[in-house]
């Protein structure tokens, strides 16, 4: 059961890059972001439980903690972007 | 499963990486190399290598997005289109590439046990860590202990680092204007305020835990820093600069930066005072094993000092670069 | 027999966790626009999470990675909504309406001279869209 978990959050990691990489507004690539972190966190759990060592689970908790410091990094810069001169050009 | 786990990660960052190199949006490239971060540091994971896991999380995942947030937020967030296209450059390192590739053919295979560098020191670490040092986690007594040498170059990097930093962004005058008011810092961001304030001290808590645990599980000084670090830059994104800059002053950042390399140096003269080597710890208690232990959780805490100290230092630089910017376009 | 129902339950939720972590996904490829896609991607992502994290200290046992594992419980209770909650902030303040349209043109010399006003008196309007 836990292989299967495993192999369903490759999945959802899959999905989500692909929505990262597609996405047209930038919001739509920061939530694939934090959808991935999340899945990652889930990841690295059930990885160690596989692994049969389960004491690395700080590394999972430490994901957790950067990825929510990252999205309100990334909120802040939309504070900040009205003080930028430029402005985003499509690819 | 570990061969579909590899292949699966292995992939998606190959995907990762060649949109990173494609895009022109500098935005969207940045949030693909927090995904980037992520997947290196779960197939760290995968393979085994947990202390390099935590610290690309921390690092690659968290702080380097960070950092290149804010220098979008100041540069703009395009990429300048070149109008010719290198020719000349693709075909050169396409060739060096190639060379480099079949040079490597001859070395032995990926990880094999016969190879070169497995078989001299790295045996005698594994054997005898737990005898001289007797900690459980061979990466660090490898670092701290046996290889303190690159560890301290190390920490001088990232000192040397946040010189230049300073260098470049610092040194104009340190004056914030104070009645610049962080948008976040309204009422209408309460549930960021409130979660915030709950959310820094678990942080500093896990980094303190992450510094002195290191010996006994994944963690050490680096790991421990940059936590640390990600605590105050949690409260400096929510209630702004100024409200940070009111905890820890810059001057105090600066120096304790500094003294993170100095415990560090100072440390391996002890060794010498003890009559053996630099940075031979053994000397430091009455009992060899004891003294590595001293040793060890004395340097782990000059590393961790500064690597909190310097993280903070840049994270700060960056964002007064960003409150002058605003501050000049208010006053025009 | 206590074990064999703990490891049923751990099993069970399990199961459930990635049921909600894979249809979260798909609604966040197929949904046509992204307030859909942030309701879809925060709340099968938190439930997917406790849920797979729950089952995952049913299987632990007694000891240390259990207390870890309740700590990544509880951050995660506190920060998944308060994310979702700033990212659909910051996209309704960037004016990003239902349809995925932006409001208006990008004025690009006067984006920075109102960012200092109250949010909600702000009528700028940037092209977000990449």
């Amino acid at each position: 059961m836990i292989i299967a978990t495993a192999v369903a959050l490759l999945v959802v990691m899959v999905m989500a890059l692909v929505r990262a990489l597609l996405g047209p507004t930038i919001h739509d690539r920061i939530l694939a972001v934090n959808v991935f972190g999340t899945k990652t966190v889930l990841l690295i759990s059930v990885i160690c439980f596989i692994s049969g060592r389960p004491e690395f689970i700080d590394i999972a908790l430490v994901y957790a903690l950067i990825n929510f410091v990252s999205i309100i990094g990334v909120l802040k810069y939309f504070e900040y972007q009205g003080a930028s001169a430029g402005e985003g050009a499509s690819d | 499963m570990e061969l579909i786990l590899d292949i699966t990660l292995l992939s998606l960052l190959l995907v990762t990486a060649v949109y990173i190199a494609w895009t022109r949006d500098l935005f969207a490239a940045v949030m693909l190399a927090g995904i980037y971060g992520l997947l290196s540091a779960s197939f760290f994971m995968s393979m085994g290598a947990v202390d390099v896991a935590f610290t690309e999380a921390a690092v690659g995942a968290g702080i380097s997005p960070l950092l290149m947030l804010s220098t979008l937020a100041i540069c703009g967030r395009a990429q300048r289109a070149n109008p010719q296209r290198a020719i000349l450059a693709l075909i050169s390192v396409t060739v060096v590439g190639l060379l480099l590739i079949s040079a490597t053919l001859e070395m032995p295979a990926f990880g094999s046990p016969d190879a070169p560098a497995h078989l001299h020191v790295a045996p005698r670490y594994l054997t005898d860590s737990m005898r001289e040092i007797g900690i459980p986690n061979v990466v660090t007594s490898v670092l701290a202990s046996y290889r303190a040498f690159d560890t301290l170059g190390e920490v001088v990097v990232i000192f040397t680092a946040g010189l230049g930093v300073l260098s470049l962004l610092g040194l104009q005058g340190e004056t914030l204007p104070r009645q610049v008011q962080s948008p976040m810092a309204e009422p209408s961001h309460l549930v960021l305020r409130v979660v915030g304030k709950v959310l820094v001290p678990p942080i500093m808590l896990f980094a303190l835990y992450v510094q002195f645990h290191g010996e006994y599980g994944p963690g050490g000084g680096f790991q421990a820093g940059v936590i640390f670090a990600v605590g105050f830059i949690l409260y400096s994104l929510v209630f702004g600069l100024d409200a940070v800059e009111r905890i820890v002053n810059r001057s105090l950042v600066q120096a304790l930066a500094a003294l993170g390399v100095l415990v560090y140096g100072t440390v391996g003269v002890l060794g010498i005072v003890s009559g053996r080597n630099y940075l031979d710890y053994s000397g430091l208690a009455g009992d060899s094993v004891t003294g590595q232990h001293l040793g060890i959780i004395a340097i782990e805490l000059g590393v961790g000092i500064t690597v909190a100290a310097v993280m903070m230092l840049v994270f700060f630089v960056f964002s007064a670069q960003l409150v002058r910017g605003r501050v000049v376009q208010h006053a025009s | 027999m206590i074990e064999s129902a703990v490891s049923v339950l751990a099993a069970m939720m399990l199961g459930l966790g990635s049921f909600f972590m894979i249809s979260g996904a798909l609604g966040i490829l197929r949904f046509p626009d992204f307030y859909s896609r942030m309701h879809a991607a925060s709340m099968t992502d938190t439930l997917g999470t406790y849920l797979i994290i729950g089952g995952l200290m049913f299987t632990a046992g007694w000891g240390l990675p259990l207390f870890k594992l309740t700590l990544i419980l509880v951050f995660i209770f506190f920060t998944s909504p308060t994310a979702g909650h700033a990212l659909a902030k910051s996209a309704q303040l960037s004016e990003l309406r239902l349809g995925g349209e932006q409001s208006g043109s990008a004025k690009p010399g006067a984006g920075g001279v109102h960012s200092d006003q109250h949010p909600d008196s702000r009528d700028l309007a940037r092209a977000d869209r990449v």
